[in-house]
């Protein structure tokens, strides 16, 4: 069994109340920075751990908290981002829901290490609820004294927040969410200047992950380089994995960076394997804006070498042949499925929630929607798949933000490695009567 | 006006929503606007007509028009009426693999609607959303403050019976039923 740092204890009874997360040993990374270390030494933990950031892109964790300006007089802000919106993605709510104070630990410890005063956590939402059960475990922190002012005696004091929102994918990201938090629509903006120059309310902010904030507590806890020693290369620590689709377990697992994505689709310790014995087809691995990835190229890089869930490994062989661990949205698909119609889903969805701001990203995802549904109606031509192959190459790296990007990779990745699917839908247009159903789906804006 | 009611929250929803408003810095309160859009949507009869947006205004002093534009970004806030219970059913990828459209296609004809509608007796809205972070527990669909999970078409009737016997109007806000960890 891999090592276990943020989940080790979710199987016990009560852990979401204080006093049973405090007899497990809750709290004491705040005890510990709060009264033996100074904000620079937590940041510096931080950075000998290796932590990356867990919403996505992967960012060293350290080095982002280290940029954090820090002019006189002006207030800095922590956020956290739970929007959690990443089709595939369910593990910060795992955590939120089952561990609240796992996060509110770690959002105390981190405000302490860069110097806030206020903090936020902004949650999807949908997430109404865990809002709810975030705010029982804040109020029940400021009763025992690990929240407001002069925090368990010492001359640091800290209010926290929940700040839900409303539905829309775009506010994971962390410009938008800003935007959203402050009341506005949530459009991301252009960058530079990046929210640690001019975040919340123009001040110096750092935006986030849950997981990426939950892992600080362990790291305060055992030192960083303890923290460095779990994992692989670069990838250090474990992984909050969300596993979903075709496979007879779906979850969220704890792993420990480096483990075979093999081990992790076929053992009975993980997902346990696909459904109903069928084969493997495709994963995304890393939420929907990753490339999807053949069953041979899943399990094993182009060089042939195991694939292991890291940074690196599912990246090894760029996008030709590689893809991104992401938010660790892993979706399994088996043999029996439609890549194209899949497809045309994820481009529905990117479409959706495109805010709306740059022409590529705002034009281009409803196009590439339509054409998909044409082909996937029996109307496509080969020129078609050459036309979507266009349009997404027209998209990426050309908008404001990466949602663009999130919305070329899926297309380009599936015309790729299953071009031959696309063919067939427009050599023998087998007429899916059921996709006309679902188009209709996209229903007028309530 | 809704409903012949006056719109004016609540005294409890007004001292919540003061108190949101101190959570921001100083003349930082639009900040509160999404929480207190979603106390009025629940308070006004789940949607935000134009004279609620304007009240909403009012209350954080800041102009309708802001209120309107991000009210209409956000696909939790209905701009039209809609029934006492809108469910939500997950079209996307993970739950569309294992199911969803035969989930969305079963509520249609049982609620002989199609998505998008209210049924005519006011009970119903059917909606069909984006990812709400429950693949692993797919198919899966939102109604109120409620997730329900591992749907069946069973567990759908089950359920549309319950909403419907109970005749209660849903919202985000609600207190949640309690939930099976
Ligand atoms: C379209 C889009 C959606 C995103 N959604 C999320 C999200 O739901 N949760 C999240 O933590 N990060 C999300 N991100 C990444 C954030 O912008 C940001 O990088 C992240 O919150 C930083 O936290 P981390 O360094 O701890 O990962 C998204 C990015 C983009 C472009
Ligand atoms: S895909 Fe339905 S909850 Fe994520």
């Amino acid at each position: 069994m891999g090592k276990k740092l943020l989940l080790k204890n979710d199987h016990i009874s009560g852990i979401q109340s204080y006093e049973v997360y405090r007899q497990n040993g809750g709290y004491a990374s705040v005890e510990k920075a709060l009264k033996t270390m100074t904000p620079e030494a937590v940041v510096e933990e931080v950075k000998k751990s290796g932590l990356r950031g867990r919403g996505g892109a992967g960012f060293p964790c350290g080095m982002k908290w280290s940029f954090l300006a820090k002019p006189e007089g002006v207030a800095r802000y922590l956020v956290c981002n739970a929007d959690e919106s990443e089709p595939g993605t369910f593990k910060d709510r795992y955590l939120m829901e089952r561990i609240p104070h796992l996060l509110i630990e770690g959002m105390i410890t981190a405000s302490y290490a860069l110097g806030c005063s206020n903090s936020y956590i902004y949650i999807r939402g949908e997430y109404f609820y865990v809002s709810r059960i975030l705010e029982n475990a804040i109020a029940e922190a400021y009763a025992n004294g690990w929240l407001g002012k002069n925090i368990q005696g010492t001359n640091y004091s800290l209010d926290l927040h929940v700040q839900v929102g409303a539905g829309a994918y775009i506010c994971g990201e962390e410009t938008a969410l800003l935007e959203s938090l402050e009341g506005k629509r949530g459009n991301p903006r252009i960058k530079p200047p990046f929210p640690a120059i001019a975040g919340l309310y123009g001040c110096p902010t750092v935006v986030n992950n849950v997981e990426t904030i939950a892992a600080v507590v362990p790291i305060v806890n055992e030192g960083g380089d303890e923290y460095a020693k779990i994992g692989i290369g670069k990838s250090t620590g474990t992984k909050l994995i969300s596993a979903s689709g075709h496979i007879n377990k779906p979850g969220v697992y704890e792993i420990e960076m480096g483990l075979p994505v093999e081990e992790f689709i076929y053992s009975e310790e993980y997902c346990g394997g696909i459904k109903g014995g069928r084969k493997l087809k495709a994963v995304v691995a890393g939420g929907s804006s990753v490339p999807i990835l053949p069953a041979n190229l899943i399990l094993k890089t182009a060089a042939g070498e195991p694939r292991l869930m890291s940074y690196e490994s599912l990246a090894d062989g760029g996008f030709a042949t590689g893809t991104m661990l992401g938010s660790g949205g892993f979706i399994v698909m088996d043999e029996s499925t439609s890549i194209v119609k899949n497809l045309w889903n994820f481009s529905r969805f990117y479409h959706h929630e495109s805010c709306g701001q740059c022409s590529p990203c705002r034009e281009g995802t409803g196009w590439m929607e339509k054409v998909l549904h044409k082909i996937l109606d029996g109307h496509g031509t080969i020129e078609d798949i050459d036309l979507l192959w266009d349009i997404q190459s027209k998209i990426e790296g050309k908008t404001i933000c990466p949602l663009g990007d999130a919305a070329a990779w899926p297309v380009a990745s599936a015309i790729r490695h299953f071009r031959s699917e696309f063919e067939e839908y427009v050599k023998q247009p087998k007429s899916i009567q059921d996709v006309k159903h679902y188009y209709r789906l996209q229903e007028a804006k309530f | 006006m809704t409903n012949g009611k006056e719109i004016k929250f609540s005294d409890d929803s007004l001292a919540l929503v003061q108190r949101m408003m101190k959570r921001y810095p100083e003349g930082k309160q639009k900040s509160a606007l999404i929480p207190v859009l979603h106390i009025a949507q629940a308070e006004f009869d789940g949607w935000l007509s134009g004279p609620v947006m304007e009240y909403v205004a009012s209350v954080l002093n800041i102009l309708p028009v802001e209120v309107f534009e991000t009210a209409s970004f956000y696909s939790m806030f209905n701009l039209k009426p809609v029934g006492k219970c809108v469910i939500e059913v997950c079209r996307t990828s993970s739950c569309w693999l294992v199911g969803a459209e035969d989930v969305i296609s079963h509520l249609e004809k049982k609620l002989n609607i199609k998505v998008g509608q209210t049924t005519s007796d006011g009970m119903f809205t059917l909606k069909s959303v984006e990812c709400l972070g429950s693949c692993g527990t797919a198919p899966m669909m939102q109604v109120g403050a409620d997730y329900y999970e591992n749907l069946t078409l069973d567990k759908v009737d089950t359920l549309v019976e319950k909403f419907r016997s109970e005749g209660k109007r849903k919202s985000y806000t609600d207190k949640a039923e309690p939930r099976k960890l």
